[in-house]
């Protein structure tokens, strides 16, 4: 099981630098530039910004892949179906019997694709940049979050790699006494249901294990806790999310200005 | 915390205290009368389930009023534990739940910073803390990186990092590999040096421990103190009773070694052939080119280090894993009528038959919500008549001592009795082949006899033992052939050590003989 995450960047690189709240605001202004057109060039000129930044972090492509997959994954679903179902119009490009696709299908299906993975990849790199422990400070240090939902958000997450090895076990735990699904699909189900239900019960029992030791280690016992590490915002943290801002609204005025802009559901 | 709160060594005050755990009819502790001044360094002994943790729970302050029942007074300088938090640091078993950070300095910090302490205050602290559990790195090392016995000695220094007068450490080897627990008691015994805290430790294995501490504490079920003095005293005048009790006690032998019932080494069962096995994403495979056979009859160890493989080949050899390359194969004289001979492409239900596999976290591998259908689920799914299996399901309860539990969910057991049952869930098919993976970690004296007896017997009845241990007094003690594994290799087994003879030697274990070729 691959933890979404945590950084798998180069801590020294220059993005990691970038405080994470400023990556997140940044990620977030992306979306919202994104999310209300299905144009083709907002996406591409802050796609092609994104992937430029990519050298720079010192991320393997293999790495990323493996966390990006999903996104990948749903980006070309979403391509083919509206390609498949969708009325494009314009001249047919492929005709293969019952499939008959036009040049209007193609290029509505190759936009949604584009749309979804410029939307989502800058949100993955700032979580492959970051820390999850800065992340955490910044919530409990500038967005004011208590630490308590922060602190334990944090601790939990540090317990995800460990469900992988415990449900290898619990997989092989059930062989061992007999329990398989073979090739029954009811049963499968319900050995599958099961298996998760002990993996629930393996997963909570460690999370109060742990809360048990956070307790141990005074957590929440004085009114005014500390912390051990200051995650100030610097002034190249507010440079990087105003270039930030300036670039999503420059693709989007160019778009505008070549006319490509269009409003989603029109 | 201000200022103005206690410095030193704290002092412990205990009158007629006692706990019952919300929904328990018996008290986990009762009628407790004991007193602790600054700096005594004590031993708390007792068998399992005589409130060890309950007590320490409390004075650390953990113990939630609204989940059970308190009686008595329980003071930590003359102040109750809850108010006093801080004052007293808690050191738990399983050091992988107890890491909070990422990053170790951070992990270190997080007491300190809850307790308020100012951040410069805080990195120093950190860096004493660091040097004095000796943390071979830096403060940005990720915790997970961390072998068991560098977790648990980066917890201790987050534990010392609060500055606590009071250190509680409730049997923190017991998860671990020799060499970390080694180093994890070296740890204690040099941060205690200096009797700048007092220090309550539960320890079974009393041994390693008797230098640390000027005096013992024996606890009995539900009925308080029940020895209390110094250790020479203690042991020489009430040894034979507490290893009765279950306790470690230095000089009361475990067990001569418990030899095979004469009989030659029977045929082999199940055959590892050049098998080899690499975790995804693992730069190096976990098992390489191993070959082995277990015999009927025979108790094969499987021993090395942490990361040696031991585990990884056992769960090969019980057909729970799909070797690659090479195979592990179940003969005909295991199951003649298995359609295919390589293990783990058997159906669950033959392999269950035939195969029983104890796991090193017991609760893994429970799947009912009480001991009695926990033991029956087995021999009804392998196809065993009703009336047959409860018969063996009562004279299973019977030889696990669990008859009192069988109603019991298995989750709610002491941590010897999930050991013994889930020994008991392996063996209800009356499986040719046992395969155990480190079967007597963190138990008792009692318990670790117990499953000696019981599987030594079942080996002398033709059973094929196969165990992943770093027991080496269980391997000495039942063993009659060892492997030893280095970086997923079998390697030679070392001359003389343990008192097994293994007459067939480590060459027939490379290199078994496949029947039919």
């Amino acid at each position: 099981m691959t933890a979404l995450i945590g950084p798998i960047a180069r801590a020294d690189s220059a993005l990691a630098q970038v405080h994470p709240l400023a990556k997140l605001g940044a990620a977030t202004a992306v979306m919202l530039a994104l999310l209300p057109t299905v144009d083709p060039v907002t996406p591409a000129i802050l796609l092609a910004v994104t992937l430029g930044l990519l050298p720079t972090t010192g991320i393997r492509l293999g790495a990323l892949l493996r966390r990006a997959w999903p996104i990948l994954l749903g980006a070309v679903s979403v391509a083919l179906a509206n390609a498949l179902y969708g009325d494009g119009g314009g001249r047919v490009v492929i005709d293969v019997g019952p499939l008959e696709l036009t040049a209007g299908d193609v290029s509505s299906g190759a936009t949604l694709g584009l749309r979804l993975i410029a939307i989502a990849l800058p949100g993955v790199l700032a979580f492959a940049t970051t820390d999850p422990t800065d992340l955490a400070d910044a919530l409990v240090q500038q967005l004011r979050l208590p630490a308590r939902f922060a602190v334990g958000a944090l601790a939990a997450l540090r317990l995800v790699p460990l469900l992988g090895a415990d449900w290898d076990a619990i997989r092989r735990a059930r062989r061992s006494r007999g329990m398989a699904a073979g090739r029954n699909p009811a049963r499968a189900t319900g050995i599958f249901a099961s298996q998760v239900f002990t993996l629930l019960v393996a997963a909570i029992r460690r999370a109060s294990r742990l809360a048990t030791a956070m307790d141990a280690r005074a957590f929440g016992a004085a009114a005014h806790p500390t912390t051990a590490r200051d995650l100030p915002v610097k002034p190249g943290d507010w440079s990087f999310l105003l270039v930030a801002l300036a670039l999503t609204l420059a693709a989007t005025a160019i778009s505008v200005t070549l006319g490509t802009w269009q409003l989603v559901l029109t | 915390m201000t200022g103005a709160a206690p410095r030193g060594p704290a002092s412990i005050r205990i009158r007629g205290w006692g706990w019952r755990h919300a929904g328990r009819r018996a008290w986990a502790l009762r009628d407790l009368d004991l007193s602790v001044e600054p700096g005594e360094r004590v031993l708390l002994l007792g068998p399992s389930g005589s409130g060890k943790s309950t007590l320490l729970q409390g004075l650390a302050g953990l113990l939630d009023p609204e989940s059970g029942e308190t009686a008595g007074a329980l003071e930590i300088d003359g102040v109750d534990p809850r108010l006093s938090r801080g004052r007293v640091g808690l050191v738990m078993q399983d050091p992988e739940s107890q890491l909070v950070m990422g990053r170790a300095g951070d992990d270190v910090a997080f007491g300190p910073a809850n307790l308020g302490v100012s951040r410069d205050e805080i990195w120093f602290r950190v860096d004493a803390a660091l040097a004095a559990v000796g943390f071979p790195y830096g403060r940005d090392h990720p915790t997970g990186a961390l072998s068991g016995g560098e977790q648990q000695r980066l917890v201790l220094a987050g534990t010392i990092a609060m500055q606590p007068g009071l250190l509680l450490l409730d049997e923190p080897t017991a998860n671990l590999d020799p060499v970390g627990a080694g180093l994890v008691r070296e740890t204690v015994r040099r941060i205690c040096a200096d009797r700048a805290r007092t220090l309550l430790l539960v320890e079974h294995r009393v041994a390693e421990v008797l230098d640390l501490v000027d005096r013992v504490v024996v606890l009995e079920p539900g009925r308080g103190v029940r020895v209390d003095g110094p250790p020479g005293e203690v042991f020489d005048t009430y040894g034979e009773a507490l290893a009765a009790m279950g306790v470690w006690i230095p000089g009361v032998p475990t067990r001569a070694r418990r030899a095979p019932s004469g009989r030659a080494p029977g045929e082999s069962l199940v055959e590892a052939v050049h098998a080899g096995f690499r975790y995804p994403g693992a730069p190096r495979p976990a098992v390489e080119d191993a070959s082995l056979a277990l015999r009927a009859g025979t108790a094969t160890a499987l021993v090395g280090p942490n990361g040696s493989g031991k585990s990884t080949l056992a769960m090969l050899l019980a057909g729970l894993a799909r070797p690659r390359p090479g195979e592990v194969i179940g003969t005909s004289a295991l199951a003649g009528s298995a359609r295919t001979r390589s293990l783990s492409r058997w159906p669950a239900r033959l392999l269950a038959d035939h195969v029983g596999t104890v796991f090193q976290d017991p609760e893994h591998q429970f799947l009912t919500s009480t001991v009695r259908a926990e033991l029956a689920l087995g021999p009804s799914r392998v196809g065993v008549a009703p009336r047959e299996v409860t018969g063996r399901v009562d004279d299973l309860l019977a030889r696990l001592h669990l008859d009192h539990l069988a109603t019991a969910n298995p989750f709610t057991l002491s941590g010897g009795e999930k050991r013994r049952l889930s020994v008991g869930t392996a063996i209800a098919c009356r499986p040719h082949v046992l395969v155990l993976d480190e079967p007597t970690f963190g138990q008792d004296r009692r318990t670790w006899l117990e499953l000696l007896d019981l599987l030594a017997g079942l080996r002398d009845a033709g059973s094929d033992l196969c165990l992943a241990t770093h027991d080496e007094a269980f391997v000495a003690a039942l063993a009659d052939e060892i492997a030893v594994l280095d970086q997923g290799r079998i390697g030679q087994r070392p001359t003389g050590g343990a008192g097994a003879s293994a007459s067939t030697g480590a060459a027939d274990l490379r290199r078994p003989d496949r029947p039919g070729r």
